[in-house]
């Protein structure tokens, strides 16, 4: 069988398959169907430094080949994750990955510090949320905000940082440069593009949050395009994301220029995709005499 | 709690009303583990979601689980297209069913596609059992037969008047839990009728369990899109419906939340 590992920011990966956050909680939702240790990592459930209890329903609306949704990254806190969900993630699970979110620097800060003496073996800084008023994407819009951010949490932790950046600027390779600059390991894209539906019948938004973020097969091509941008734009490794669904996608992620891939929305459709998409890897992997994914990433013809 | 997921053979088809249907399935590891109040998410092919249906009927002995759904949308207009022999992609049994107390008199109180939940209540109650099931006219009503076989009290009420009792549900409540009294109510059914059964219920001091829906997600607990405002030990928070419920206690459940 083909060695699907992967190394990211000097960590060992088994397989580029990460669960993404939000789409997974904290990796005990799915243990009825599968062992944690079949992905190659975990993103855990958005979380800022105090527990936060997130947006009026509806939450979620559908949409063709995809979802909105409008959590407003509703969770227990860092404090109740360390405790409560970390130890069992680190014993069942390969890659924990903790998706941290914050409204102003000192939340983000606070949040790094707290898991930076944890067992959590990277940050994933949430700069990207489009559901929250204050905080979450208005770090990650602008190259300034993005920077300062990304320059404090690192000055709080010695974990690999990972930057989630949003699709919904201007230029995403701009931002992808700023926290490169400011000492980001790697960055993870694309987060959810903003989105609205409208209920005729009654004229009101589905959402409750009236407007949230798309997700699913409808934003690949998007996801795919920002992650061949940034990854001629930065040296750092990407993690790509946004409508992967099948194995396919995940070549087509790492041509573009992806190190490993996030599944999300997929999961909701089947909870077995991801081990679909790992085991279609290993199987493309085998079929064309590929040693190493390190071969195909970035390996794009363009024309 | 367990829950699988895998495709599965439909045994059993038929049509209840138009629009709804009775699915039952072969699944003999679901339906070993399923419980009375219980739901799955059904592939509807072609579409992003799963569609969340609740369980009518549990047959451990011959391994089924029984569907009964209306068509609301392009999606369950899709599953309701799957016949006797085609394969349905099932997640289940999810969530937290009915507590149902030994012996005792339950109310079940269903309005329109929030009844088929109810039926195992009957199944397991038998006569202790009082189904009071309302629908919006004649040709709405479904199920109500089949709480009698199992041996409940029914009484049905349209909003028409066509059949039964002409009014809402909560007037034929009222008279029973004041004539005949119960230890437990449980509803299920659009948002108006379950409040107005819960006030019902608070103004007689009974408890009331509670069947909720909310536009969901995965289905096991893991997105957290599907919320619904609860208080517990004093504290008001967003439980989820799919994995803290769909079943809940209405003493914790804060309507307008």
């Amino acid at each position: 069988m083909a060695d699907l590992s992967v190394r990211i920011a000097g960590v060992e990966f088994p397989n580029p398959v990460i669960a993404a956050s939000g789409t997974y909680g904290n990796g005990e939702c799915y243990t009825d169907l599968y062992p944690l240790s079949r992905l190659g990592g975990v993103s855990c459930k958005g979380m800022t430094i105090l527990p936060k209890m997130g947006n009026v329903p509806p939450r979620i609306a559908e949409t063709p080949s995809g979802i909105l949704n409008s959590v407003g990254l509703q969770n227990h806190g860092v404090e109740a994750f360390i405790e409560y969900y970390l130890p069992t993630l680190k014993e069942e699970g390969n890659v924990i990955i903790a998706n941290v979110a914050g409204a102003v620097l000192d939340d983000y800060i606070a949040a790094a510090e707290a898991l930076d003496a944890s067992d959590v073996d990277m940050i994933e800084l949430n700069i990207s949320c489009p559901n929250v008023k204050a905080g979450g994407a208005t770090w990650g819009v602008t190259c300034e905000g993005a920077a300062a951010v990304t320059k404090a949490v690192r000055a709080a932790t010695s974990k690999p940082l990972i930057v989630k950046l949003t699709p919904n600027v201007t230029s995403i390779t701009d931002i992808a440069k700023a926290v490169e600059a400011e000492g980001a390991d790697s960055i993870s894209l694309i987060n959810t593009l903003l989105g609205m539906r409208i209920d005729i019948r009654n004229r009101r938004p589905i959402l409750h949050n009236n407007v949230g973020g798309l997700s699913g097969p409808a934003i690949f091509p998007v996801a795919v395009r920002c992650v061949w941008q940034c990854y001629n734009a930065v040296k750092i490794p990407i993690i790509g994301m946004g409508g992967i669904s099948t194995w396919e996608d995940a070549v087509e992620m790492m041509l573009a220029g992806a190190s490993a891939i996030q599944i999300g929305t997929a999961i909701f459709t089947d909870p077995y995709a991801p081990l679909k998409v790992i085991d279609g890897l290993a199987e493309y992997m085998d079929k064309n005499g590929i040693k190493s994914l390190s071969e195909i990433v970035g390996q794009v013809k363009p024309w | 709690m367990s829950y699988f997921c895998d495709k599965y053979t439909i045994v059993e088809k038929t049509t209840l009303a138009a629009g709804i249907f009775s699915i039952t399935v072969k699944c003999p590891e679901m339906a070993k583990a399923a419980e009375v109040g219980q739901f799955a998410n059904i592939t509807a092919e072609g579409y992003t979601l799963r569609r969340p249906i609740s369980i009518c009927g549990i047959d451990k002995e011959a391994g089924t689980l029984r569907f009964v759904f209306e068509v609301r949308g392009k999606g369950t207009e899709v599953i309701s297209r799957a016949n006797v022999g085609d394969t349905l992609d099932i997640l289940g049994p999810l969530g937290n069913g009915f507590k149902l107390p030994q012996g005792r008199k339950i109310i079940a109180v269903g309005g329109g596609i929030g009844v088929p939940p109810l039926l195992g209540i009957a199944k397991e109650c038998a006569s202790d059992c009082t189904a009071v099931l309302g629908f919006r006219s004649y040709d709405r009503i479904i199920l109500d037969k089949e709480f009698e076989k199992y041996g409940a009290n029914v009484a049905v009420c349209t909003d028409d008047g066509t059949v039964g009792f002409n009014g809402l549900v909560t007037v034929p409540l009222e008279n029973t839990l004041k004539n005949v009294g119960a230890d437990l109510v449980c509803a299920c059914g659009p948002e108006p009728m379950i409040k107005a059964v819960v006030a019902v219920c608070d103004k007689m001091n009974v408890p009331c369990q509670v069947s909720l829906e909310q536009r969901m997600g995965c289905g096991v607990g893991a997105c957290v899109v599907c919320s619904c405002m609860t208080v517990r030990n004093g504290e008001e928070y967003y439980a989820r419906v799919c994995k803290d419920g769909p079943v809940f206690d209405s003493k914790e459940v804060k309507f307008n939340g």
